[in-house]
């Protein structure tokens, strides 16, 4: 368990800065740092049993059905980076501090700083692959926040764009190949994963899956191609530069690389992608180097130069070369921290990186440039120094290889001018910016930096030094064990010494040695050879790309989603079509074998009038009225079929709902067109009837074979408890309001959601008051005749208790909350008809909104109530009470329930119905009038 | 009785389709009131049908099957609110739009659908 406080600490410790960051920049730092370090302490703590070669595994059900689990782990190789993201971590965020100014938010800048550190540290210690992929994703956005922190700054939010869209889709070609694994394998878990490798080198989808893992990695990793983004991501504050770029972010590629080398590597296709690209990066982020002025472009180059080295080790296929891609990722980390650090000093303390008006330091800041010299020469790889040990590594394997076949000789040649070129501008690192005569006219007079802001670099240098001496002493273990979860076995026998004598890579390093001076002191003639190409901005090149994107895109949605319904329909109806009618055809015959029931007259003249009706309002559909008229004879027949088939319930329903249905559409043709003017082709209408009769056919052959076979229904279950269990003898109801008691509550409130959504609607809906129908008639005078409103008024009491009625007797009857709910609505809807808006006002004062909202509590508040009584949510109780003169009478708790299904639905449809409704009388014109 | 009433259904929903196929709010609006007619028939048949079968307890025999009839019930009420909601949202478009098409005729200067994407950036 505690493993899971790995990653947990630091996610909580999101937050403490932002609560922190009221308390000064000091205590702000503090706070941050402390859940971080306690999480190195708890990483550290672990150090014993990995180096003893145990599993440290810790592992919690998520989602168990589905087969998802929580699990994290510590390998060597999790453990290593897991030790270089907290540790360089708690340094950035000491840097940081100091390099930040007041008008930085420091909060906010912490919390995304430890986001980050989250997101990173999730994908180094996942022992799931999607759980690790999830956290890749993290580390994108969350850097994409890093990046763009300095957000009024537009460079800053286009490389933050860039790095985002370019790692995104790496991302999303990751997760493609992580799917493909766990496919193959059967598991995402890690373990299993990595014991599978045989399997998946011989699976037929295993260039896929290379391909797919390689983008996202090498797009994280920034290899040539993907490499554009990473000098663009310097705009972003240096801290994070330090952090994404040497230690973290960039690495994450390079780490998935070394998770997957045990499975995935062991190939041709695997060496020649791998190596190829390495050598490529290596050699164009080195030689690009040297010509960047700005001291984060140069850095940037060098890192995408250097990760270009680990990329080569790890296609090289020898288990030596894993170990040295171990030690160069550790070493690299290191002096690359450092030296992006002493560039942000450098540029907080003289106010330029431009290397072109940066020189003669020394003599200003003599402190830092010692520490900077000693990094950069770790970079360049100069003896004593922990660069020198991996690069000397690197050089004994490239002798060692023969990735490239009869040609594999060019990779040590090539290898020794890329660290040539290195050389070069470490050199310019050093040269320009802190020899070469007095600076001139710098923005700001150039001083040492605060004590505590040199310290991360102090730390770093230190260790440079230490482990380029005793290197076996200091980081043998560690290096061991994570080459060794890189490698998947035994590691082959191998010293780290400084000194392996005489041989042939000392004598590439001694090259590389004087080539690179020779290639800076030169420097002049490269420069200007340079300077007849023409810049390349990837800057531009990738607007460009972006923009074409967004308009083929956008061509692409002009076409597809044109905004017509009748499309959208059409292409909806086809693919049901196939959908459905392919399986039909594989039913042999239609009818079952259930006893049919007899037809008779009645029978047949309901159907044939609700046939015509159908076709009527089809063929009268122009004519909206009439249409309206044909459709309620459907209604009104559906409710009566409804009432033939034992359905009482459902007809008074029916019933109540055609009524308040047509009201609303009679409402409707108010505010639109009375007629619909004849459009369509007739090979529009052809094509319409034509798919229209064959869904139609399609439904009624599958309605057919459903009714005529015999049913196996789950009913019997609530036919036999609905008397013992629910205490109502009309089942239908019972199940509203009991056994399915929370369909019923949710479908109350999507009632009321959706009449909520009806008001808001209707409110800010601009004035279209028509003064006379599409003919040009005026509405009637005569707007509440007298006949109406007597006789409705009178009928109003008679209704109410009509639906009161309807309502008690629901649960034993039919009725209930649902009819009564309707029968009372009509009944006001009557009124409102028969004596207008303003009429009515006067006399009904209730916010149909109160009542929908006390209806949903209601319901809700019975449903709680049997918790109290230690029983589900929504558990009925009821009992019989003998009233006088009454008699005998059930008190449920379903009538709760029911009265809050009942109030819903009032409210609900009056809400619709009274609102559209005012809207067609002088009131609202007047309304408008005065505003 | 099972031929004729499968066939009515399928003339509603052939006829509900056809009317929501057309380009105008309006019809559009009948033809989903109709199709919902169909639905609920549809399911509600999937209770098999039953003249004077019971649904109250101690009525009879043989019982109406009570499940689809609830299902039914609740679905008659939702389509109500359904269709005023597609009503109503007709009634907006046509006072913001000013007019009542469901074909895509845009009025002018109303724009293309990727005009929104334009909008983001």
């Amino acid at each position: 368990m505690s493993l899971f406080w790995i990653l947990l600490l630091p996610l909580l410790g999101t937050v403490v800065p932002l609560l922190t960051d009221r308390f000064g920049r000091t205590a702000c730092a503090f706070a941050t740092a402390a859940l971080p370090a306690m999480a190195l302490v708890l990483v550290l703590s672990h150090l014993p049993a990995v180096f003893d070669g145990q599993a440290v595994v810790a592992t919690m059900p998520w989602i168990p059905l589905l087969g998802l689990e929580l699990s994290v782990h510590l390998d060597g190789l999790a453990l290593l980076f897991a030790i270089l993201v907290l540790g360089i971590g708690l340094l950035i965020i000491l840097y940081a501090r100091y390099y930040l100014s007041d008008k930085d938010s420091m909060g906010l800048f912490y919390a995304y700083l430890i986001l980050f550190m989250t997101a990173m540290l999730g994908i180094v210690v996942s022992h799931n692959l999607l759980q690790m992929w999830v956290f890749w994703e993290m580390t994108s956005v969350s850097s994409f926040l890093l990046i763009s922190f300095w957000n009024h700054n537009s460079d800053a939010r286009k490389g933050a764009r860039m790095a985002m869209t370019v790692t995104g889709l790496g991302g999303l070609a990751l997760l493609a190949g992580v799917i493909m694994i766990g496919n193959i394998v059967g598991s995402y878990d890690l373990t299993a994963v990595l014991n599978s490798g045989d399997l998946l080198r011989e699976h037929a989808a295993y260039p896929v899956i290379v391909v797919l893992v390689l983008l996202g990695a090498f797009t994280k990793s920034a290899q040539f191609p993907f490499h554009f983004w990473l000098p663009y991501a310097m705009a972003a504050p240096t801290p994070v530069s330090a952090y994404l770029h040497s230690a973290t972010m960039v690495k994450a590629g390079i780490f998935l690389m070394a998770r997957f080398y045990p499975v995935l590597s062991g190939t041709e296709l695997w060496f020649v992608i791998v190596s190829l690209t390495g050598l490529t990066t290596l050699l164009i982020g080195a030689y690009t180097a040297l010509f960047k002025h700005d001291l984060k472009g140069l850095l940037a180059y060098s890192t995408v130069s250097h990760l270009g080295l680990i990329t080569l080790l790890l296609g090289m296929g020898s288990d030596m070369a894993a170990v040295a891609a171990v030690f160069h990722i550790i070493n690299h980390a290191i002096f690359k921290a450092s030296l992006f650090m002493a560039a942000g000093i450098i540029d907080h303390e003289t106010g330029t990186r431009d290397m072109r008006r940066l020189s003669g330091l020394w003599k200003y800041m003599p402190y830092t440039a010692t520490l900077a010299m000693v990094a950069a020469a770790s970079m360049a790889g100069v003896p004593l120094l922990n660069g020198f040990l991996s690069k000397e590594m690197f050089f004994a394997e490239t002798l060692d290889q023969s990735s490239l076949g009869s040609l594999s000789w060019m990779i040590p040649v090539l290898a020794t001018v890329g660290t040539a070129f290195s050389v070069a501008y470490s050199l310019r690192f050093i040269h320009d910016v802190f020899f070469g005569g007095e600076p001139e006219e710098l923005p700001k007079q150039p001083h040492e930096p605060p004590r505590y802001m040199r310290l991360p670099i102090d730390i770093l240098v230190a260790l440079c030094l230490l482990v380029g001496i005793w290197p076996a002493l200091l980081i043998g273990n560690l290096l061991a064990v994570a080459a060794g979860a890189v490698v998947g076995g035994d590691l082959p026998d191998y010293g780290l010494y400084i000194w392996h004598g005489f041989n042939l890579p000392l004598l590439m390093s001694a090259l590389a040695m004087t080539g690179g001076a020779y290639v800076y002191f030169n420097r002049e003639k490269l420069f200007t050879f340079q300077a007849q190409f023409p810049e390349a901005n990837a800057n531009l090149i990738f607007d460009k790309s972006v923009k074409w994107v967004m308009k083929h895109c956008a061509r692409f949605i002009d076409w597809f989603e044109n905004g017509s319904l009748q499309r959208y329909a059409f292409l909806l109806i086809l693919l049901a079509l196939v959908l459905l009618g392919l399986p039909l055809i594989d039913l042999n015959t239609t009818a079952g074998l259930r006893p049919q029931i007899p037809v008779d007259a009645v029978m047949l003249s309901g159907a044939a009038l609700l046939a015509l009706s159908s076709l009527a309002t089809v063929i009268w559909h122009r004519k909206r009225l009439i249409a309206l008229l044909m459709l309620s004879v459907v209604g009104l027949i559906v409710s009566l079929a409804f009432a033939l088939f034992s359905a009482p319930d459902l007809a008074l329903t029916q019933l109540s709902v055609e009524v308040v249905t047509i009201i609303l559409l009679l409402l409707a043709l108010f505010f639109l067109p009375q007629n619909t003017p004849k459009e369509s082709s007739p090979r529009r209408v052809a094509r319409d009837l034509t798919i229209a009769a064959i869904f139609g056919g399609i439904i009624g052959t599958i309605n057919y074979a459903i009714i005529t076979r015999p049913l196996d229904s789950i009913s019997d279950f609530f036919l036999d408890n609905a008397k013992s269990g629910g205490g109502g003898t009309n089942v239908v109801n019972v199940i509203l309001v009991d056994f399915r008691g929370f369909d019923t509550l949710g479908e109350i409130t999507v009632l009321g959601i959706a009449a909520l959504g009806i008001y808001k609607l209707i409110a800010r809906m601009g004035l279209f008051k028509p003064t006379s129908d599409d003919d040009g008639r005026p509405w009637t005078e005569d707007k509440h005749p007298m006949m109406l409103s007597v006789i409705s008024q009178g009928l109003l009491p008679l209704a109410l208790l009509v639906s009161a009625y309807i309502f008690l007797r629901g649960h034993n009857l039919p009725g209930g909350g649902f009819i009564a709910g309707l029968v009372t609505s009509i009944a006001i809807i009557q009124q409102y008809i028969a004596h207008g808006v303003d009429w009515l006002k006067d006399r009904l004062k209730l916010d149909y909104q109160k009542v929908i909202g006390s209806g949903l509590l209601i319901a809700t508040l019975t449903g709680l109530g049997s918790w109290a009584f230690g029983y589900p949510f929504l558990t009925s109780w009821y009992d019989y009470w003998t009233w006088p003169v009454i008699g005998e009478f059930e008190v449920a708790s379903a009538i709760a329930f029911d009265l809050g299904v009942y109030l819903t639905v009032v409210g609900a449809t009056m809400l619709i119905l009274a609102n559209l409704g005012q809207h067609t009388t002088t009131e609202r014109a007047r309304e408008t009038e005065h505003q | 009785m099972e031929a004729i009433f499968a066939f009515c259904v399928g003339l509603m929903t052939a006829c509900g389709l056809f009317l929501t196929l057309r380009g105008r709010t309006f019809p559009v609006v009948v033809g989903i009131t109709l199709l919902s007619y169909a639905v609920n028939l549809f399911l509600f048949s999937s209770g098999r049908l039953l003249i004077n079968g019971a649904t109250i307890l101690g009525q009879s025999d043989q019982y109406a099957d009570p499940l689809p009839q609830a299902l039914v019930l609740t679905a008659i009420v939702i389509g109500f609110a359904m269709t005023a909601f597609v009503v109503i949202l007709a009634i907006r478009a046509r006072s913001d739009l000013g007019n009542d098409h469901v074909d895509g005729r845009n009025p002018p200067g109303a724009g293309l659908p990727s005009d929104r994407l334009k909008e983001k950036n």
